[in-house]
């Protein structure tokens, strides 16, 4: 294969799965927005989304059924998990978000474990799995489906936020709590129906991507520091950062894969965590006084 | 008259004198060969669990990062010690100043980044570190890790089986334990405590917050580094499974319910996990259950019990001499 095809094949694999980091990454940051918590437990979603989906495709419903179903049940889970872990500790430190949410990820992991076993789940393609062809790069239909579904999530998102009070409520939280309760908007109500909407679609990226990757109880966290990495990159709090920090991330391991090493792969994106946080902690795309930080 | 301080510091001294006397007599309480081997493993859980709590409780930050330096310093002595036929003693002091260069290299610029972000950037250094122990091959041995490290000695006599272990391990606890007690009630831990609670206040009455930060991440990174090392010589095998991810959060758990503003919660919750684990463990119904019953003893202390256990004690403790005083009165 010439250098030219290769870097349009290793590309076009990395913007799939940079898509999903990205729409993960979307979900860190409606959290974050909205209550100020990096939730731990983000990759758990994907993870149910996907053992979800698989579960109900082997009972043979159907693929456009069983997408909603899984992205609303996870929804339900990203609701219990706000009411019962995060909102009683509304007042406490930091350390006490970051180590509940991770309390609430083992526990989703010890759960899945139980329910699903300990084994990879698989889950057929969507449209099967005669790649397409683009130019000299073959791309699998899944991978299609991927981007079609983070570009819906997205569009849906934004639309949500810029044209619903409800999404401007959310909004008016992120800017500033104190202002927005002063107004009248219920910031426990926002808090909870961030993290509904954040379990939400993470569950529907863990829906998409189950074909492509197989799914288990443990697949999660890789995820999650995937679209960690995203949300960083991208500026956190900032979300077209967060999708485009994922596409980015993704395409770097995917092109570091395929022409430095394929053994670090997975230790391309976290270096690039690491460098971001220590030469640029606004991200790439974030402003330069981040209030997170 | 006794200062305040002087009454503390003996009071304080009555349970490492206790923790010593149970020290001594565990091993000959307790014949049976795993409830020794247990017994080990708990004084290496408390060895990073009490680096650990120094840096969580007192520092208030958080590192999702601790099996990293565990690692380093297992592999270090495993290394050093199989291919350059070092001393085993040498190997770990070597292991703990490279974990601290290391420490201090991975500290300096994530310790000015603030809760969430530091959590994320130590959990990415862990799981970079892991990849490294396990694609390292040449050096590391990658999944099938290093074998036949010899055991540590003093003099003649080398430190082998369980018992002879759990001295070792212990003796060390003992030693790190005292030396903790020691820095948090000097000018350096009430300095670390005010960053606890306020950095910009306590940077306005002058203490150098990053430079405290950075050192007691350091420390913390020996303490595990240490730790690893005791492992590595006491099981004479290493592989990159144990210096995982889970490793790091057993650690957060095991502080979390402990007790993290308190150099006893670091014992406290290595043994009471430590033993609930063995116990899940033993029990068929609920083997499979282990995660599950981690993630909720967490959250459970985390909303219910933030103190952690030697917290909760000392509240009551305090009560009960509150009492005894009105009744004197």
């Amino acid at each position: 294969m010439h250098l030219a095809d290769s870097l349009l094949q290793f590309t076009v694999s990395g913007i799939a799965l940079g898509a999903i980091y990205g729409i993960v990454g979307l979900g860190f940051t409606i959290i974050f927005n909205a209550t100020g918590v990096i939730n731990f437990a983000q990759g758990e979603f994907v993870m149910l989304g996907g053992l979800v989906a698989a579960t109900l495709v082997s009972l043979h419903v159907p693929v456009a059924l069983a997408l909603p179903i899984a992205g609303f049940a996870v929804a339900i889970v990203g609701l219990l998990v706000q009411r019962l872990a995060v909102q009683p500790l509304t007042r406490s430190s930091v350390i006490s978000m970051v180590t509940v949410t991770i309390g609430v990820s083992v526990l989703l992991r010890g759960v899945a474990k139980e329910l699903w076993g300990p084994n990879s789940v698989a889950m057929a393609p969507f449209s099967g799995s005669q790649p397409l062809h683009l130019g000299t790069a073959a791309v699998e239909p899944q991978e299609v489906w991927v981007v079609a579904t983070v570009l819906v999530i997205v569009v849906g998102v934004q639309l949500f936020f810029e044209h619903t009070m409800v999404g401007k409520a959310m909004r008016a939280c992120a800017i500033n709590r104190a202002a927005a309760q002063l107004a009248g908007i219920s910031v426990d109500r926002m808090n909870l129906l961030a993290f509904g909407l954040s379990a939400g679609i993470s569950g529907l990226a863990g829906v998409v991507l189950a074909p492509l990757t197989m799914v288990s109880y443990s697949s999660g966290t890789p995820i999650a520091v995937k679209g960690f990495c995203a949300a960083i990159v991208g500026g956190l709090g900032n979300s077209a950062g967060a999708v485009v920090g994922g596409i980015l991330l993704g395409m770097l391991e995917s092109l570091g894969a395929g022409f430095i090493s394929s053994d670090y792969k997975n230790a391309f994106a976290l270096l690039v965590l690491l460098l971001v946080l220590v030469l640029r902690p606004s991200g790439l795309l974030g402003k330069r006084t981040d209030r997170g930080l | 008259m006794t200062t305040p301080r002087a009454r503390s510091v003996f009071l304080g001294s009555l349970p490492v004198l206790a923790l010593v006397v149970g020290v001594v007599a565990f091993p000959l309480v307790f014949r049976n060969n795993y409830v020794q081997s247990v017994g080990a493993t708990i004084g290496l859980y408390s060895l990073v669990a009490l680096g650990l709590c120094l840096l969580i409780g007192y520092a208030g930050q958080v590192s999702l990062g601790h099996a990293a330096f565990y690692g380093l310093g297992a592999y270090s002595s495993a290394v050093l010690t199989t291919r350059l036929h070092w001393d085993p003693w040498l190997a770990m002091l070597v292991g703990a100043v490279l974990t601290g260069a290391v420490a201090w290299l991975v500290g300096r610029p994530t310790l000015r980044l603030h809760g969430h972000h530091l959590a994320m950037a130590t959990l990415g250094f862990g799981i970079i570190m892991q990849i490294v122990f396990i694609e390292g091959d040449e050096l590391t041995g990658g999944f099938g890790g290093i074998t036949s490290i010899p055991p540590l000695r003093i003099g003649g006599l080398s430190i082998t089986g369980d018992v002879r272990n759990f001295y070792a391990i212990w003796a060390v606890v003992v030693l790190c334990v005292m030396a903790s007690r020691c820095l948090v009630d000097s000018r350096v831990g009430r300095a670390l405590r005010a960053i606890h609670d306020s950095e910009t206040a306590a940077a306005a009455c002058g203490v150098d917050v990053s430079t405290y930060k950075v050192q007691v991440f350091v420390l913390s990174a020996v303490f595990a580094s240490v730790a690893g090392s005791l492992y590595a010589h006491y099981i004479t095998f290493v592989s990159p499974d144990p210096f995982s991810l889970a490793f790091s959060i057993q650690m957060l758990v095991i502080v979390i319910v402990g007790g993290s503003r308190n150099v006893w919660g670091a014992l406290l919750g290595a043994a009471l996990m430590t033993a609930l684990a063995q116990q899940i463990e033993k029990t068929d119904a609920i083997k499979d259950l282990s995660d599950v019953a981690y993630g909720l003893v967490l959250v459970l202390f985390i909303v219910f019990m933030p103190a952690g256990l030697a917290g909760a004690l000392s509240k009551g403790l305090a009560r009960v001499r509150a009492q005894r005083a009105d009744e004197n009165a």
